[in-house]
């Protein structure tokens, strides 16, 4: 029980990454000594070097090709400029791209909507410290640590349509990763199960690190459980919840090595990261039309990016 | 694309490029010094970068071939070589998969002197690009192949580029047992092949097993009947985005197709191939349309069960008489370190002696070379070398026979909407063609 008064209670729990004010960390360079500046500026320049070449060029490459028709072949001399032709056919005549941005913001609601909050209820639980939790908490969170192309490899024994668990259990004929109609939610309860084990984690790690007096001083005001929960608990969370909501957005814009495992990301599997692959990579090699596919995923991810700096960025003036 | 020759092979496959290799957009960003990476590095690693221009002694060979009993056979042939001419072959030997996908960075960058590849339209379109050597010559010193090898081994401007090795033929495949147990007959024309379809229907059986989960195993059913329909000649135009997708001839081979949907497996969208083989292994369906390799999914004592018909005459005057059997072989290298070695290679490759390793030691496969002693096939080997020689024209199969970007960006998205909604045809045959007019463009 620590003795420190409840009015620090109604104060958010510093950001894990916290960073000194702008003034105290001035002070504190003056302190260092030259080979600490130089440490530090090494220490600055190299990742930019890193993230400038292998991050910000190559994306910037993706968008000047994003107007080319080349195909990977001959010289960066002779790449045709096409224009706004490959955005044109992506939007006019590419069937693939409507399902794909419809099935990409439907990914995006599964795992919020329903991944995430059950992820939250069973970290909640484990929290409790019921008997053998350690082993629950193992168990949920195994599948985190496999790769999600073992995963689908895992799943397509339970949900092949001749010879997979399901349908031998149930006697059913449902076609689960063939029929177009069936298997975007096929795939989404694979990769719910590993997301829920992932922000499971991250929230249990969150809940271990409120201050058990809270809970006390909720009790000894005659709060319910739930009302402590809501109430109390998850105000405390506000950090965690940050990182959650970011983990999931990445996720589901992310989201390429399950449906790729399964079948390439086509027939009803459409992902935005799936056609960028299946138009660059390999013989395919339709760079100016994959490139386009990827530009317009940038975007979108600008537009999620953008909202999540900006919350931060109020908060961190608060 | 090519057809997976195992089951080793197939898992393999399932690990996403961007894994298994290589990021292209990583060649953007670091352009030369990538290129060079993933040109010598990755698929010359471990060859002869003596960077001298080699010595007269040795040529280097870059083969696909890296399943344990197709690589077995290369190692023998190379020894073989360095026996008959004294040269050493270097033999650097790539996955599969990340051959074909990474070619394009390879041929451009500083590729073996010979390489294996595929007949068909993408070795047309390297050596129209100037990415591979004219071997007009070597031809000139070879024997044993047909005018049909020939003929997929010649580019675009009439000149030979290519060494064809070993085949396998696409063919209707049965089970002997289960045909003799209902009295079933081989049937010749479309109208016996459905009246039989649907008696296996009455009998109780999946008339045709199928499955279209990867994309390409439909292939080869458009590839067939579109060469039963409308021939040779405006199968190979259309794939090279001649003739337009949206002409009757081609709604008409959809309009076949249509009819015949309801004898196939139902889902197949969901199914692998190896499961529709399974199938018919288990004699619950009574045909299955693939290539040869549809014989792994069944044991050893089964093999001599297992017999095959090509697909029946569909218009008369067209007959039954060209077929898909895609050709594996060689090619040579722009420029290569060892011109003379290299062409003393392909010449040896293109003889029997190669081809006697390869019937020797390899019994999935066919060889090309007709000089080759035969005597190790098995039956079925035997009866598909046949039909293959009298096949008047062969196909490639259809992603080796167009662009593969049109091949696998279009045609199997097209193919799969075709298999859930067999109506809207119109509607297919023109969102196809405006792609390909997007495509053929460049």
């Amino acid at each position: 029980m620590s003795d420190l008064p409840l009015i620090q209670a109604d104060r958010a729990v510093p950001p894990p990454a916290a960073t000194p004010t702008t003034g105290g960390r001035r002070r504190r360079l003056r302190l260092l000594s030259r080979t600490d500046r130089v440490v530090i500026t090494l220490m600055v320049l190299v990742p930019l070097l890193l993230v400038t070449a292998f991050i910000w060029l190559p994306a910037a490459a993706t968008v000047v090709l994003s107007a080319t028709d080349w195909d990977g072949i001959g010289p960066l001399n002779e790449i045709d400029f096409v224009g706004a032709r490959n955005y044109s056919d992506v939007v006019n005549i590419y069937p693939p791209f409507v399902p794909a941005i419809q099935n990409n913001l439907l990914w995006l609601a599964v795992l919020f909507l329903v991944a995430t909050p059950f992820g939250m209820f069973l970290a909640v639980l484990l929290d409790k410290e019921l008997k053998g939790s350690r082993f629950y908490q193992t168990a949920l969170y195994l599948p985190v640590v496999l790769s999600l192309a073992l995963i689908g490899f895992v799943w397509q024994l339970l949900y092949s349509r001749d010879q997979g668990l399901i349908n031998a259990v149930f006697g059913s004929s449902i076609d689960w990763y063939g029929d177009s109609n069936v298997n975007i939610w096929a795939v989404m309860i694979a990769s719910g199960w590993r997301h829920v084990g992932y922000i499971m984690l991250l929230y249990l790690a969150g809940l271990k690190g409120v201050d058990p007096s809270l809970r006390e001083a909720a009790a000894v005001d005659g709060a319910s459980e739930s009302r402590t929960f809501f109430r109390v608990v998850f105000p405390v969370l506000r950090p965690i919840n940050v990182i959650v909501l970011v983990v999931t957005v990445i996720e589901s814009l992310r989201a390429f090595d399950l449906v790729w495992v399964v079948n390439k990301g086509r027939n009803g599997l459409e992902l935005i990261s799936a056609l960028v692959t299946q138009n660059v990579v390999g013989e395919a090699s339709r760079i100016g039309f994959g490139s386009a596919l990827a530009t317009i995923m940038l975007v979108v991810s600008l537009v999620f990016i953008t909202i999540y700096l900006a919350t931060v960025m109020r908060e961190n003036r608060q | 694309m090519s057809r997976p020759r195992s089951q080793a092979e197939y898992l393999a496959r399932l690990v996403p490029p961007s894994v298994a290799g290589i990021n292209r957009r990583s060649l953007l960003a670091g352009a030369a010094g990538t290129g060079a990476l993933l040109g010598t590095g990755l698929l010359a690693g471990c060859g002869d970068d003596s960077g001298s221009g080699g010595s007269s002694k040795d040529v280097s060979l870059g083969s696909n071939q890296s399943d344990p009993k197709p690589k077995d056979v290369v190692a023998k042939i190379a020894d073989g070589f360095k026996t008959s001419s004294g040269v050493q072959v270097a033999v650097n030997t790539v996955d599969h998969n990340t051959f074909q996908e990474n070619i394009n960075n390879y041929l451009q960058g500083k590729p073996d002197d010979v390489f294996t590849w595929f007949a068909g339209y993408r070795m047309r379109f390297f050596a129209s690009k100037g990415l591979a050597g004219d071997i007009s010559d070597v031809w000139g010193k070879l024997s044993g192949y047909s005018d049909a090898f020939k003929k997929a081994s010649t580019g675009d401007d009439g000149k030979q580029y290519f060494v064809p090795a070993t085949y396998y033929p696409w063919a209707v495949f049965y089970r002997k047992s289960v045909w003799k147990q209902y009295g079933y007959e081989v049937p010749t024309t479309l109208d016996q092949f459905t009246a039989l379809g649907a008696r296996m229907k009455g009998d109780g059986l999946t008339p045709i097993a199928f499955a279209d989960k990867d994309g390409w195993p439909a292939m080869g059913t458009f590839d067939i009947l579109n060469l039963r329909i409308n021939g040779y000649q405006f199968h190979i135009d259309l794939m090279a985005g001649k003739e337009a997708w949206t002409s009757d001839k081609v709604k008409k081979v959809f309009d076949t197709w249509a009819g015949l949907l309801p004898l196939h497996q139902p889902d197949s969208l969901g199914r692998t191939w190896q499961e529709a083989a399974q199938s018919l292994q288990q004699k619950k369906s009574g045909m299955y349309l693939l290539g040869l390799f549809v014989g792994q999914q069944f044991s050893n004592e089964e093999q001599d069960d297992l017999d095959f018909f090509t697909f029946p005459e569909i218009d008369p005057s067209i007959g039954a008489k060209a077929l898909d059997a895609p050709i594996d072989g060689y090619m040579m290298a722009r420029k290569p370190k060892n011109e003379d070695n290299a062409r003393k290679l392909l010449e040896y490759l293109g003889s029997k002696d190669p081809a006697d390793i390869t019937v020797k030691n390899d019994p999935a496969t066919l060889v090309a070379n007709t000089g080759a002693d035969v005597s190790g096939y098995t039956a079925l080997q035997k009866k598909a070398a046949e039909l293959v020689g009298s096949a008047t024209e062969i196909a490639q199969f259809l992603d080796r026979d167009t662009r593969p970007d049109f091949a696998s960006t279009v045609i199997i998205p097209a193919i799969q909407q075709f298999i859930k909604n067999p109506k809207d045809i119109g509607g297919l045959t023109s969102s196809i063609e405006n792609q390909k007019k997007s495509i053929f463009t460049d």
